[in-house]
């Protein structure tokens, strides 16, 4: 279980207590400056709270080893870096970074494993440069499953994909929770969230607002709280659709 | 596993050949000498030179790796970190107290301006370690160790001194002897395997600083790492050449497309080839038939700075220089 217990960071984040169970989808939802990112990264040890406490197990982050903190939860941060142009396996295979060398005969297993996983096999020589924004962003979700972590941390993983992308990356991260690790994802687009997350977690200016299934947490009244829109859910369960009023 | 190790046998191999042809080269050619004469030329002048060529270019193209990994910015210098610079003000202050006092100074405060620079660095960029905290602490830092410098240079006690100064800040190679060599080697040799150990956090540093930290990087041990690897290495060859500019920026460059451009498969090879270039600069040199040597540290930057505009022109055209 990874936890955040009445997390803060100065004014970003103000004592937030959500619950990351394993084999689950969780959103994380709110408008710009709710402190989505700033709990991710919190969550994920990138970052040390002022107050409160993120753990895992039990156990605050930051009084893990790093290493093995980062076997434990991988993480995607938001608009991704890749500042040399490796091929795709050498960029995956730097997801076994905390588990000892790069390199070695049983090393390659699971970054073969996730090179498969996201359907990249054949693409494995290129340099990542040659790839789409699509193939990227799989690529760098290869990368953090190549770690085997127990939670995977995705800041915005959508936003720049097509639709197409969009909903490959979604089955891909449902895999994932399904296969029982623990998933929580920063997602804008809330028809996106409402689909594939088992649970949201609503923000706003720092505070947890909601914590609940999405039909709950991102009920009309919560998104009026949260953005201030009068918002009506359109369609069935599982491919729903929000309708905003303009005026 | 032998695909990463084919630059660095490629380039031993190149270096193999160059330190026998470079013992041949000179003012005068080692043909045609007495036996003796060539013997004595050979051993106590022109060996020493090429072992300080091959040290100083080898600390300086490692550093100049470890240094763009490390940033990210394949514009990256050892000079930028102010440790270059630091150990350049160490040196020229020992001319200041003078030098023909002990021929040990120089070297001592050129190490000691390194660490004093290395110091401050780490002190100011703490334990945050971060990258853009880092390199404005390390522009501040050379800042001012050059305008010291200048306030050195303008105090100099007499015109002597000044000239000695002046010379010693173009970098060079002429009349060194196996104490530099005894000085310089085994400091740079150090520098380059704690630079080696903090590889492969910079190939983590390769998405980001939020993604390595995520991956277990400690910034601060990687920090404690460069500040450590860069500061023997550029410090010793400071000490040992004075400023020598440009090689930490074009080698990287030039060894990337022959390795898979992960940062840490780019320091053995940068190293090989940093040494690989001072020696055929140093050698070339030598030869040219010039009334008075071309100082080597002249020399490369003439050859450097172009290269570093053409590196920002290919960048403003939308080339990649290996970045995605």
């Amino acid at each position: 279980m990874l936890e955040a217990r009445r997390l803060s960071l100065d004014d970003r984040l103000r004592g937030a207590t959500v619950e990351i169970p394993a084999g689950r989808v969780t959103a994380i939802c709110g408008p710009n400056g709710a402190g989505k990112s700033t709990l991710l990264r919190l969550l994920a040890g990138v970052l040390i709270p002022t107050n409160g406490e993120a753990l895992l197990d039990g156990t605050r982050l930051q009084d893990m080893k790093p290493r093995e903190r980062a076997r434990a939860i991988g993480y995607l941060p938001q608009e991704p870096q890749i500042a040399w142009d490796l091929s795709v396996r050498n960029l995956v295979a730097l997801g076994r970074l905390a588990h000892g060398s790069v390199r070695g005969g049983n090393r390659q297993k699971p970054v073969d494993a996730a090179l498969s996983a996201l359907s990249l096999e054949r693409f494995a020589d290129r340099p990542v440069s040659t790839l789409s924004g699509g193939e990227r962003a799989r690529v760098l979700l290869a990368r953090v499953l190549a770690g085997e972590p127990r939670f995977i941390i995705a800041d915005e993983p959508f936003g720049s994909l097509d639709l197409a992308h969009q909903a490959s990356l979604a089955r891909h991260l449902r895999a994932q929770a399904e296969a029982g690790r623990g998933v929580v994802v920063v997602v804008h687009d809330l028809g996106l969230a409402h689909n594939i997350a088992d649970r949201v977690v609503l923000m706003k200016s720092g505070d947890v607002l909601a914590d609940g299934p999405p039909d709950d947490a991102l009920s009309p009244a919560k998104l009026k709280a949260a953005f201030g829109i009068e918002g009506t859910w359109l369609g069935e369960q599982g491919a729903r659709v929000l309708s905003v009023q303009a005026r | 596993m032998n695909r990463p190790n084919r630059p660095n046998l490629i380039l031993l191999a190149c270096l193999l050949v160059a330190i026998p042809l470079s013992l041949l080269a000179g003012r005068a050619w080692i043909f045609g000498q007495e036996q003796g004469t060539a013997l004595l030329i050979i051993a106590d002048l022109r060996l020493p030179r090429a072992f300080l060529a091959v040290t100083v270019g080898a600390g300086l193209g490692a550093a100049g790796a470890a240094m763009q990994g490390y940033l990210r910015n394949p514009l990256a210098d050892p000079g930028l970190f102010g440790i270059a610079p630091g150990a350049a003000l160490g040196a020229v202050l020992s001319f200041y107290f003078g030098y023909a006092a002990s021929g040990w100074l120089l070297p001592i405060m050129a190490l000691t301006g390194a660490g004093g620079a290395m110091a401050l660095l780490a002190l100011l960029a703490g334990r945050g370690g971060g990258i853009a905290l880092f390199t404005l602490a390390g522009l501040m830092i050379a800042s001012l160790a050059g305008a010291l410098t200048s306030l050195v240079i303008s105090l100099a006690p007499n015109p002597w001194a000044l000239s000695e100064i002046v010379t010693w800040l173009m970098g060079a190679l002429t009349d060194r002897s196996w104490a530099d060599v005894a000085l310089a080697a085994p400091l740079t040799l150090v520098g380059i395997v704690v630079l080696a150990r903090a590889a492969p956090a910079l190939d983590a540093l390769t998405l980001g600083e939020d993604a390595a930290r995520s991956m277990g990087v400690r910034m601060d041990h990687l920090l404690a790492l460069l500040v450590v690897g860069v500061g023997m290495t550029i410090g010793s060859g400071v000490a040992v050449a004075g400023i020598i500019s440009f090689v930490g920026l074009m080698v990287p460059h030039l060894v990337r497309p022959l390795t898979d451009r992960r940062p840490s498969s780019l320091i053995v090879p940068s190293a090989l080839a940093g040494g690989l270039m001072v020696l055929v600069a140093d050698s070339v040199l030598r030869a040219l038939p010039l009334i008075t040597e071309l100082r080597l540290g002249i020399a490369l930057s003439l050859i450097g700075a172009p290269f570093f505009l053409w590196l920002l022109l290919r960048l403003r055209r939308g080339g990649t220089l290996g970045l995605t």
